[in-house]
């Protein structure tokens, strides 16, 4: 090692340790991501706190092949640096596991996709899943594979249960299936396009994607506050995306519990809320409201009609929730099951009810607060802490809960001040800014670079990828019938987690 | 007793009985963006050649910057010409973001409805260049083979690298407002039960192998249908358009008509649940009121 590619990495080291010491002082890791600035790569890790998202960047040398990893002193890095591994071909060294994560090459391959330099267009790379290892840990062990075409309609992804038989001594997750080069997708788009791919790379929180990327672009912008009723709009329209999310993943935990009549009613419930986004604004999932600077259009539906909906709504989805967390025969199947430790939690930085649910919470809405949730009412929020899958459930019911409260605030704000412009002036010039929202899964940070009104780089960091690993801490005690309840219970999204 | 008894019974039927009886709600989906029958854009490449050849060329040169600006207006690459009859709308690259219908109100509308499924990848297209035999012929092709399944239709569904939404309009088909059970239409596990295979998603690289794996496991007769402008074009993922094609990505291939034999193209962004039930009914010839060449089904 030369003089100075040894003070490189002392530089680099140095810089790790003051990220874990604001770690532990009480900031939240919230990612870690590569940019490629001609032969140098900067790593630049994002720490959440009350207020605002903070961003440090390092610098390695041009040509480095490797530094000195982050996830020895910050294990939330774990699976950051397993991508930044497939993405630029960087070592991180002393990284305890540095397998494909979601880009397994073959042994001879092209150029890596060598994000946020925008000229360069990578060669097709078709994904060997060859390159990863298959872990069998004992004597009497066996994998059982699920997927990456599973039973159901569902994304995507495999998980090799490793198994004696009945409990899950350990579980390896394959997310590569689905890689779709998402982020150098966002390099080819101007910055007014962006929303539009924003909203596509994650359905089940297309706006909560779109808000992040538009906070993003009017922090550069220097728009300031949206107007107020497109504030509004904007949280009417993320509540119904978390009501659609919460009853989906109750759908499907009554399904798994094999209660037909409760996954119908919760099936139904969720028909309900999609029909009325749907009325809104022209799309089931909200796509098209969220623009840079405010919203396109003022929803369709009326404050009157779609107060009334929201009542209805509400009394029956609660009179459901009430039954539904009153039958013993499904309660027995979610109680101790699938159980995050809170230690663990906060060490990680769990997301959304993941986190909620094992005693940790950073609600960007709360904590960081945009668009209209600066004057809107949350509520004070409940304890929850036993982190098993009921736990996470009822959690889920609370913020269903909370969402009915915050629409039908919204939509009376909105009855008073329908007058007036949608957006504000944005003209996204150059720069680069965090943007962040709370989606139903939790937080999602955008990283967005941009340069003369063109996408020089932009990282979508879905809560789905933060929260997906954690699935190797939760197995301990279950067996493999726990399988379907824990997985519905962290109700993640593989599209977020393959960008 | 359990309470869900009672609860089951509270709402009454909640039922579609679309198609044998119409749904408004079937009716209210907006639909993919094309042009719209007459338009302005239309006149400017009708004079070629119809006046002098300075004028002629003139004219040209002005349809052809008109035309850029309406191409430049589609971010998905949608929008491009059409041999002699001017601005053409590719609904199968249709993300359906709405900006041509906003800024050019004159030119371009919706297409409301929930029938938007085609039987060719070049049926999308409008103005349309199929010939009506053309499209005989692949009708033809595809009800041989959908005859044998008509009582009991197994469906699988292959996620290729789609944003998720894809998924939980499918899964809706299975909520009792749709309840395709009561169709004759199944979902299946085993693609070795299966007769028509749902593919979502952009094409991505790594489930290349596996969908091709999913498909050459079916049993014959078998029915591929293509849900949702991510696997009919690869959409936004699938890299602007040159030449009206999507090239696709480093990781994905631009749709997944390169990977498995579509019979039934259906766009949308994703197409909400009646759209693919109608894409169902279509490839099952199953439709009702369909204008039959030959006199109809039996």
């Amino acid at each position: 090692m030369t003089a100075r590619a040894g003070s490189a990495a002392a530089d680099v080291a140095a810089s790790w340790s003051a990220l874990s010491a604001q770690v532990a002082a009480g900031r939240r890791f919230a990612g870690l991501m590569g940019t490629q600035r001609g032969d140098a790569l900067v790593l630049s890790a994002h720490l959440a706190g009350p207020g605002g998202v903070t961003t440090t960047d390092v610098a390695l040398p041009a040509g480095a092949g490797g530094y000195p990893a982050l996830t020895p002193v910050l294990g939330a890095a774990f699976w950051y640096e397993r991508e930044l591994h497939d993405l630029f071909g960087i070592v991180p060294e002393g990284h305890p596991r540095l397998e494909p994560l979601i880009l397994p090459q073959p042994a001879a391959h092209g150029p890596l996709p060598r994000l946020g330099d925008h000229d360069t267009v990578p060669a097709p790379i078709w994904p060997d899943e060859h390159s990863v290892p298959r872990h069998v840990l004992g004597p009497g062990l066996f994998t059982i594979p699920h997927g990456p075409v599973r039973s159901g309609v569902v994304e995507s992804i495999e998980y090799l249960v490793e198994t004696p038989g009945e409990d899950i001594p350990h579980l390896n997750m394959r997310l590569f299936y689905k890689h779709r080069g998402i982020e150098k997708r966002f390099e080819q788009l101007p910055a007014a396009d962006g929303v539009l791919l924003a909203e596509r790379t994650e359905g089940v929180a297309s706006v909560a994607h779109a808000l992040a990327f538009c906070h993003a672009a009017e922090r550069i912008a220097g728009t300031g506050d949206v107007p107020w009723p497109a504030a509004l709009v904007r949280v009417l329209h993320a509540e119904l995306e978390r009501l659609t999310a919460h009853l989906d993943v109750a759908t499907r935990l009554a399904d798994a519990a094999g209660l037909a009549v409760a996954a119908a009613r919760f099936g139904v419930h969720k028909e309900r809320v999609a029909r009325l986004v749907g009325r809104m604004c022209g799309s089931r999932f909200g796509r098209g409201v969220v623009v840079p600077g405010g919203v396109s259009a003022l929803p369709l539906v009326g404050p009157v009609d779609l107060l009334a909906e929201v009542g209805r709504m509400e009394r029956a989805v609660t009179a459901d929730a009430r039954v539904l967390m009153g039958t013993a025969s499904f309660i027995d199947r979610l109680r101790g099951t699938g159980p995050l430790r809170a230690e663990r939690a906060r060490e990680h930085g769990a997301l959304g009810p993941v986190g909620k649910a094992s005693g940790f919470s950073d609600d960007a809405r709360a904590t960081r607060p945009y668009d209209a949730y600066t004057a809107l009412g949350l509520g004070a929020p409940r304890e929850h802490g036993s982190g098993d899958a009921l736990e996470r459930l009822r959690l889920r019911f609370d913020e269903v809960h909370q969402s009915f409260h915050l629409l039908r605030q919204a939509a009376d704000e909105l009855g008073d001040a329908s007058d007036g412009p949608l957006a504000a002036r944005c003209e996204i010039g150059s720069g680069r800014a965090v943007g962040w929202a709370e989606a139903p899964q939790g937080e999602v940070l955008y990283d967005l670079l941009v340069r003369d009104g063109q996408i020089v780089r932009c990282r979508p960091r879905s809560p789905s990828f933060h929260n997906l690993v954690l699935f190797h801490e939760v197995f301990a005690g279950d067996i493999l019938t726990d399988f379907p309840f824990i997985e519905a219970s962290f109700g993640l999204s593989v599209a977020g987690v393959a960008l | 007793m359990s309470p869900w008894v009672l609860r089951g019974l509270r709402d009454g039927v909640v039922t579609t009985r679309w198609p044998g009886r119409p749904d408004p709600y079937a009716d209210t989906w907006r639909g993919p963006a094309t042009v719209l029958e007459h338009h302005p854009a239309q006149g400017a490449e009708g004079a070629e050649g119809a006046e002098g050849a300075g004028a002629g060329e003139a004219a040209a040169l002005a349809a052809s910057t008109a035309l850029a600006a309406l191409a430049a207006l589609c971010p998905a690459g949608a929008i491009g010409a059409a041999p002699g009859r001017g601005v053409a709308v590719d609904l199968g690259r249709c993300v359906l973001c709405g900006r041509c219908v906003i800024r050019r109100p004159d030119v371009f509308g919706w297409s409301p409805g929930s029938a938007s499924a085609a039987l060719t990848r070049a049926g999308l297209v409008v103005p349309a260049a199929e010939t009506e035999q053309g499209l005989a012929a692949v009708r033809a092709g595809l009800a041989a083979r959908a005859r044998a399944l008509r009582r009991s239709v197994h469906l699988r569904h292959v996620d290729a690298g789609s944003d998720g939404s894809e998924e939980q309009e499918i899964a809706a088909l299975l909520n009792p407002v749709y309840d395709i059970g009561r169709l004759g239409i199944f979902f299946t596990a085993s693609p070795r039960h299966a007769d028509v295979l749902l593919v979502t998603g952009a094409g991505a690289h790594g489930m290349a192998e596996p969908l091709r794996r999913t498909y050459e496991g079916m049993p014959d007769p078998k029915l591929v249908i293509a849900v949702g402008t991510d696997a009919v074009s690869g959409g936004l993922l699938g890299g602007a358009a040159e030449g009206g094609s999507g090239s696709g990505s480093y990781a994905t291939s631009g749709g997944v008509g390169t990977l498995v034999p579509v019979d039934v193209w259906l766009p949308g962004s994703p197409p909400p649940p009646f759209a693919i039930l109608h894409a169902l009914l279509l490839a099952l010839g199953g439709l009702p009121a369909r204008p039959e060449p030959e006199g109809g089904r039996p």
